[in-house]
């Protein structure tokens, strides 16, 4: 198990070194002064040129790009992603403080993801072509198709704006420091019902979709037609031996729908107003922070590859038929 | 729809030769029929009616129903017509020499195509073999999924709208007049789809705003295929320290969520519209190149290669003539799909108020105004996100379909 992460770890370093380097050129390729990198336009205009000319020296910027890219490495290496200009404060502390909040909306989304679409992927096999399976089939594709952030929309005019009964935006109430502790998370709770319900229902339909295809695949395997003739209950048939193999390729699928998640996650945390890592980068290009902008690449692939990792190491569990050391397992 | 292709083959048989029951296939007897009668030759300067006299009811049915609709909008909004046609904007040169091109194309195809029909002698194995081509035979699968056709028809019709837009859309889409009168006024006759805060006619901006975002997902989804498809082939078929380079890069993207990169580069680049198309292009081709890659490794052991290769044709046409043709159909059903997710990821940025910028009009930005607002005023959302989302759902629908149609594991069974 060690080996194995130290192996995913190490496999890890060159991705991050090339988009760190990705992300490096894409900000000095963009048009205008690298200056702008470090301090913001609006002030350069009224500093004297002199000044300017000081801290263009200070961050190196006078020097030939290749310099300045192995300081910029170093200085990531070491944790340091610089200073937000809007926020005045370290980046990496900025950091910190968005990425609970969207973590707290990707991993609920999953959950919804996992419990609703897998179900309703099994439902909808077991009970083929009947008006279930044709509804979820139907209403899978139209979720599917529907942007996220204009459902959140709608969904906001309907149950917030007009029914209220859940609030249009914010992760808490204002009067949220009075509360009791079991009010507290009650407030925190109902303020995540809408931002994970949108985020979680298109990804469930996708899950549904390949859930159901997979589940009728394995029904017909030679191996369900012998646990159906040991005279097993239908009930064991589809939950132990069918479910199990059918749920190894969705553990992929939800490590490769991660990209996704936090992209859509954008979307919605703006919507909402929901301080997490995607409403920060959309501040950050609104005002041209550009460490800012970096340090959310950054930050999106790390959740990334990690989740990857995650992805692989709960494929290891479920599928007895791989190990994570490379070992051959015997039966 | 799928009515009519069931249809079609037994009126397909009264023509000369053109499918016999399948499973004479083989056989080489040059049925010669009688040509209809070219006497039928004078109504097919009605676009469709010569056809339907013929008894080709899909195509009459078709050129017809298509020649109306131009006509229609020529017709019902003749004072745009004649205006746009001597406007010197580009848009409305646009509009209406398509309608007359349109027109044109239309006459001339359906007299050309009765002349074919009333005087060729088509003999039968010829036929056959013509209606059995892989092509053939993925179109009419296509044509039996009743909702993939659908779909192709609600994109032609919003194609269409996008092209005729300077014509069909009853206000200027930018024009604000007096604000403080028209503003926020709900859907009803005189504005279908209300009006926003500076009181532009919602519709008129819903009509040319499918220009925007039909065209960017169109041309993005070409350059990221495009591209993919080129850096897929040449990873896959030359292999070794290329093929490892290439593939590095693909896995630097794909780690990156999709919508954050696409978030810093139009931030940072301050996208007009060609540098959106790029933009969304340059980050989408990963999936299509190792697709296309894996489909290479696996073609280029095939004989007919290692036949190509032997004769000695160049890389370059190996490549690109017995290779990539090989791995394309699936890359086409990708296709239609991405182009929904490049529509829906244009309309992200522009709903964020980074992609398209206001006051040229996309269905995502006309839905960046104030949060406020978009909640009060249900309508202001309500309507741009609706045609957004049939748009792509129409798109998911029609890569379906493809898929169905070009599936090769089941593409010969039930025809030959």
């Amino acid at each position: 198990m060690a080996r194995f992460f130290a192996k995913r770890i190490l496999q890890a370093v060159p991705l991050l070194f090339g988009i760190a380097t990705l992300t490096f050129f894409i900000i000095h390729l963009a048009p205008g002064d690298p200056m702008d990198m470090y301090l913001e336009p609006r002030m350069q205009r009224q500093m004297d040129p002199e000044v300017i000319e000081l801290i263009r020296q200070k961050y190196g910027l006078d020097q030939p790009v290749h310099v300045q890219y192995v300081k910029w490495l170093g200085n990531l290496a070491q944790g340091d992603l610089g200073e937000s200009f809007r926020h005045r404060r370290p980046v990496a502390s900025l950091i910190a403080e968005r990425v609970p909040y969207t973590l707290q909306l990707a991993i609920l989304a999953l959950l919804f993801d996992a419990l609703v679409g897998i179900a309703l992927g099994i439902f909808s096999a077991v009970k083929q072509y009947s008006l279930v399976d044709k509804g979820v089939t139907v209403g899978s594709l139209v979720i599917y198709s529907v942007p996220g952030f204009w459902l959140a929309l709608m969904l906001v005019i309907v149950f917030s704006v007009n029914l209220g009964w859940f609030p249009t935006s914010q992760t808490r109430s204002l009067d949220y420091e009075f509360l009791s502790l079991a009010g507290k998370i009650g407030d925190r709770l109902w303020h995540l019902v809408l931002p994970v319900f949108v985020l979680g229902v298109a990804q469930a339909a996708g899950t549904a979709r390949y859930m159901r295809n997979r589940l009728l695949e394995v029904l017909s395997e030679e191996y369900v037609v012998a646990a159906r003739a040991r005279g097993l209950r239908e009930r064991t048939v589809i939950l132990k031996h069918a479910l199990r193999n059918a749920m190894i390729p969705i553990l992929t699928i939800y490590g490769m729908s991660l990209p996704f998640l936090l992209g859509g996650a954008v979307l919605i945390e703006k919507v909402f107003a929901w301080p997490g890592l995607g409403l920060l980068g959309v501040e950050a290009v609104g005002g041209r922070d550009y460490p800012v902008i970096m340090a959310t690449m950054m930050m999106g692939a790390v959740l990334v590859i990690l989740g990857n990792l995650m992805a692989d190491v709960t494929y290891a569990i479920v599928d007895p038929r791989i190990s994570l050391d490379g070992k051959k397992r015997t039966a | 729809m799928a009515r009519n292709a069931r249809r079609k083959r037994p009126v397909r048989s009264a023509n000369p030769g053109a499918n016999p029951p399948a499973g004479t296939g083989g056989a080489a007897s040059a049925v010669q029929a009688a040509a209809p009668d070219p006497a039928l030759r004078p109504f097919a300067l009605v676009p469709g009616l010569a056809h339907l006299m013929l008894g080709r009811r899909r195509r009459g049915f078709h050129l017809l129903f298509f020649t109306l609709f131009l006509l229609l909008v020529v017709v019902v909004r003749w004072r745009a017509f004649t205006d746009g046609f001597s406007s010197p904007a580009l848009d409305e040169w646009i509009a209406t020499r398509f309608i007359l091109t349109a027109l044109a194309a239309c006459v001339l195809f359906s007299f050309l195509d009765v002349h074919r029909l009333t005087s060729e002698q088509l003999d039968a194995a010829a036929a056959i073999a013509k209606g059995k081509s892989p092509f053939r035979v993925a179109i009419r699968r296509f044509g039996e999924n009743k909702l993939a056709v659908a779909a192709l028809y609600l994109i032609v019709l919003f194609y269409l709208v996008a092209i005729l837009a300077p014509l069909l859309a009853p206000y200027d889409p930018a024009a604000i007049e007096n604000p403080t009168e028209t503003q926020y006024l709900g859907p009803s006759l005189q504005h279908l789809f209300g009006t926003d805060e500076f009181g532009r006619d919602l519709f008129s901006r819903a009509v040319f705003g499918a220009r925007v975002s039909l065209a960017v997902g169109l041309l993005a989804v070409l350059v990221a295929v495009t591209f993919g498809t080129v850096f897929g082939s040449l990873a896959g078929y030359f292999g070794g320290v290329l093929d490892n380079v290439l593939m590095r890069i693909v896995d630097v993207i794909i780690a990156i969520p999709t919508f954050f990169l696409l978030l810093t580069l139009v931030g940072v680049f301050e996208a007009n519209l060609l540098a959106l198309v790029l933009i969304l292009g340059f980050t989408s081709w990963t999936g299509t190149a190792r697709f296309i890659r894996g489909e290479i490794l696996s073609l280029k052991e095939r004989e007919f290669i290692e036949a190509a290769r032997a004769i000695g044709l160049p890389h370059r046409l190996v490549i690109f003539r017995h290779l990539i043709p090989n791995a394309l159909a699936p890359v086409l059903v990708s296709a239609a799909l991405m182009v929904g997710g490049m529509i829906g990821a244009e309309a992200g940025l522009s709903f964020l108020g980074i992609g398209i910028r206001p006051p040229t009009p996309s269905w995502g930005n006309m839905m960046s105004g104030g949060q406020d607002a978009l909640l009060t005023y249900w309508w202001i959302a309500l309507f741009p996100g609706l045609l957004l989302s049939s748009t792509i759902l129409a798109f998911n629908l029609l890569a379906d379909g493809l898929r169905d149609a070009l599936d090769p594991k089941t593409l010969m069974r039930r025809y030959v």
